[in-house]
């Protein structure tokens, strides 16, 4: 047994593939630990925030204040307010403008500004449509504004008289230290259409999808090795009978059968361990006819005809001098079930057919509510794409690993 | 020839029994399952009528006209009987629209797409799986992986990739639809030009996602291959290389001519959802509207209509498999 997993850790395609798995896993389990916010909080107000570093607005004005002297302070406030499309308007007209293309560099924001600065003058606005000359006089008024000196006052209403009057003024060159201010919070994938914290519903995702993933495998698993054992082993009618069975739901696409019988549950009742086992239910054949082929092939070794004639049961036959043969067959199908059990779990909720939505999220149904709402669309990537990376590394991780496995156990297939 | 007839009645049989007891399975699943259909649907219909004794008309109208008061096996022969005449019911959410209707004008743009896309997944992926097998060395080295990856990696991942790459960043092709909104089906070569655009990237999804699975298979059926005896024996006798490959490639083919069969199942179901991606008008589409729509009567017609497709499908690779296996020919000659 030793000899077999030191064996099977020297498989380079199932060491790779257990340590993602592994490393999934373990933030999985780990990240609750550490965050404890529940992971359906909504926090913002608002659909799909970006990723990045929140910082309270009053914090910043309560905090200390320093005077850093940065000489590209302006440049990069240029460049912040220039977005690709500024870029191409600006260019746009200093090309009616009379300033040849070639010499436009739209991505060095300090040439362009000098060229825009220099040659900008409303009055050559000539030709175009008065909303156009308008655009263009805004813009000019916001870079200037940009490029000049004078701070920003902060005012407060006078309770009293219901007056603005001066509480605090910001010069350009005042800064706040991060450190400093109370409330920040980092949101590393943004936030989802409901303004929940992307970050820690994927990882409470994961973890539901991999328990989906795992009840569905286990009940799968049970059911194939069972009856593959039966049919295998005792043969006869039993064998046809379950075989006839198993050839049916071969061709019956299970797919269908999930979306019966998940569509017949209803809405209600239709919580994660549910969705698990009827995926489990639906996804037993393959294992079925593997452990049956395996089976096949040991009934009349030796050792199980000695068995057989000491007077063991065929319970305990099955057990010792059976078993112990497809274990690795059967670790190596369970593997697979797990994997497209999340598969299957994804499958379903993109369907609008996955767990009830308010207790817990599934990758799923994070890819469902994504395409609801048309993040891809959007270009909201922070709500699909580190879902499906999620989706993809943990069949991907699984899978890798059951070929290591094939094989250390089958040597055929070694290099 | 009597061998094959042997072979195909066979199979005909068994397309009959399966296709009975999926029907039968379409039948009493939903059945089975606690709580009354009808009631659901009279709450969803009747919503803010106050009216009790309007509510108590229109459920028994419903028990009517689905027949649940009647005995199960009554109940039973009654949707055969409509069932036979091609006869779903109507839909809910499309209302008064019969579901065959509503089938018969997404099952092609469904056939259409998927399988032409997941025969050619399929050749791609033996063929680069044999290729891995012979070529090995660093060609096997890249491909082992990728298809390893691919052949998991959900379709409908797949689809909003490509949606994402291809038409939204470089906007080369359309996003959604079968055709351009601003068509009306018709024979002219701008509409069929557009429903070529837009069968572009539900197309290459698909296949892309069939290719991963196969090559697997390929690859480890041409590797038991290359080192059977009559492949060393053959090398003995200074039988060309490319001979060789090419009997065993033919051999290789064999089980995944099976192999397609039994799989096609899962993979039509993995395309259906990837159609709804791209709102493909085909089946998935018309799924996720019955589900959404909680039409009934939709969801229980686009079940059946999947499941003889996927039947029929396999009964088909179930013929061509037995022309083209020796084993079944050999009893032919008999």
């Amino acid at each position: 047994m030793n000899n077999t997993i030191k064996q099977v850790f020297r498989s380079p395609k199932f060491l790779v593939g257990f340590i993602i798995f592994s490393m999934i896993l373990l933030t999985a389990v780990i990240y609750p630990v550490i965050v404890r916010d529940p992971p359906l909080a909504i926090l913002g107000q608002g659909t799909f925030f970006e990723p990045g570093v929140y910082v309270s607005t009053f914090d910043t004005f309560q905090a200390k204040r320093y005077k850093l002297d940065l000489e590209d302070a302006a440049t990069k406030r240029i460049a912040a307010r220039l977005g690709p499309q500024e870029r191409q308007d600006l260019k746009a007209w200093l090309v009616t403008a009379g300033v040849p293309e070639a010499s436009i560099d739209t991505s060095d924001t300090t040439a362009l500004m000098d060229l825009w600065v220099n040659t900008y003058d409303p009055a050559k606005s000539e030709g175009m449509t008065s909303a156009k000359r308008n655009y263009y006089e805004r813009l000019d008024l916001s870079l200037k504004g940009i490029l000049g000196t004078e701070g920003v006052i902060i005012a407060t209403t006078n309770a009293e008289t219901g007056l603005l009057e001066e509480s605090d003024s910001f010069a350009r060159d005042d800064f706040v230290n991060l450190n400093q201010i109370p409330v920040v919070r980092v949101l590393p994938l943004g936030t989802d259409n409901f303004g929940r914290d992307m970050l820690t519903e994927l990882i409470a995702a994961t973890r539901t999808s991999l328990l989906i993933g795992f009840v569905a495998g286990i009940v799968a698993t049970s059911i194939g090795l069972i009856l593959g054992l039966m049919a295998g082993y005792i043969g006869g009618i039993v064998d046809d009978f379950i075989m006839f069975v198993t050839n049916l739901f071969t061709v019956i696409p299970s797919f269908v059968l999930l979306i019966l019988i998940s569509f017949s549950i209803g809405q209600e009742s239709r919580g994660a361990f549910t969705i698990a086992v009827v995926i489990g239910l639906t996804s037993w054949v393959w294992t079925t006819r593997a452990v049956r082929a395996q089976v096949f092939s040991l009934r009349n070794r030796d050792h199980v005809n000695l068995s057989k004639l000491s007077g063991h049961s065929i319970f305990r036959i099955m057990l010792k001098d059976i078993l112990p043969y497809i274990a690795s067959y059967v670790v190596m199908a369970l593997i697979l079930q797990i994997s497209s059990g999340i598969l299957a779990e994804a499958a379903l909720s993109i369907l609008g057919l996955g767990p009830k939505t308010t207790e817990v999220p599934t990758l799923g149904l994070m890819m469902n509510w994504a395409m609801i709402y048309s993040a891809h669309v959007t270009g909201k990537w922070w709500a699909y794409i580190p879902v499906l990376v999620d989706i993809a590394l943990v069949s991907f991780s699984m899978n890798l690993m059951n070929t290591g496995l094939d094989q250390v156990f089958n040597p055929a297939l070694r290099e | 020839m009597k061998g094959y007839r042997q072979y195909f009645l066979k199979k005909l049989g068994w397309l009959m029994v399966t296709f009975v007891f999926a029907f039968m399975l379409n039948f009493i699943l939903p059945r089975l399952m606690p709580g009354d259909p009808v009631a659901v649907i009279t709450q969803k219909v009747t919503q803010g009528m106050t009216s009790q004794a309007g509510v108590t008309k229109i459920y028994e109208e419903y028990s009517e006209l689905f027949g649940t008061k009647k005995p199960l096996l009554d109940q039973f022969v009654l949707y055969i009987t409509n069932v036979a005449q091609g006869n779903f019911g109507i839909s809910f959410s499309q209302y008064p629209r019969p579901v065959a209707d509503i089938i018969g004008d997404a099952i092609w743009w469904t056939i259409w797409l998927q399988f032409p896309a997941i025969l050619i997944g399929w050749l791609i992926g033996n063929i680069l799986g044999a290729l891995a097998a012979y070529l090995k060395g660093g060609f096997d080295k890249v491909l082992m992986p990728s298809s390893i990856f691919l052949s998991n990696f959900p379709a409908f991942g797949m689809a909003v990739i490509l949606l994402v790459v291809f038409g939204i960043t470089l906007k080369w092709l359309p996003l959604s639809g079968g055709y351009g909104f601003d068509q009306i089906p018709n024979m002219s070569w701008e509409f069929v030009w557009s429903v070529f655009l837009h069968y572009q990237l539900p197309f290459w999804s698909i296949v892309i996602i069939s290719i991963g699975g196969q090559a697997i298979g390929m690859r480890s059926m041409a590797i038991y291959e290359l080192n059977a005896d009559y492949v060393k024996y053959s090398r003995f006798l200074g039988i060309k290389d490319q001979k060789i490959i090419a009997y065993v490639f033919r051999n290789a083919m064999l089980p995944q001519v099976t192999g397609l069969a039994l799989s096609i199942a899962t993979m039509v179901g993995g395309a259906l959802v990837a159609e709804i991606i791209f709102s493909y008008p085909g089946l998935g589409n018309t799924m996720i509207k019955a589900i959404t729509g909680q039409d009934y009567p939709l969801i229980s017609g686009v079940t059946l209509i999947v499941t003889l497709m996927v039947l029929v499908a396999n009964f088909l690779i179930e013929l061509i498999y037995g022309l083209i296996d020796p084993r079944i020919k050999a009893t032919q000659a008999d």
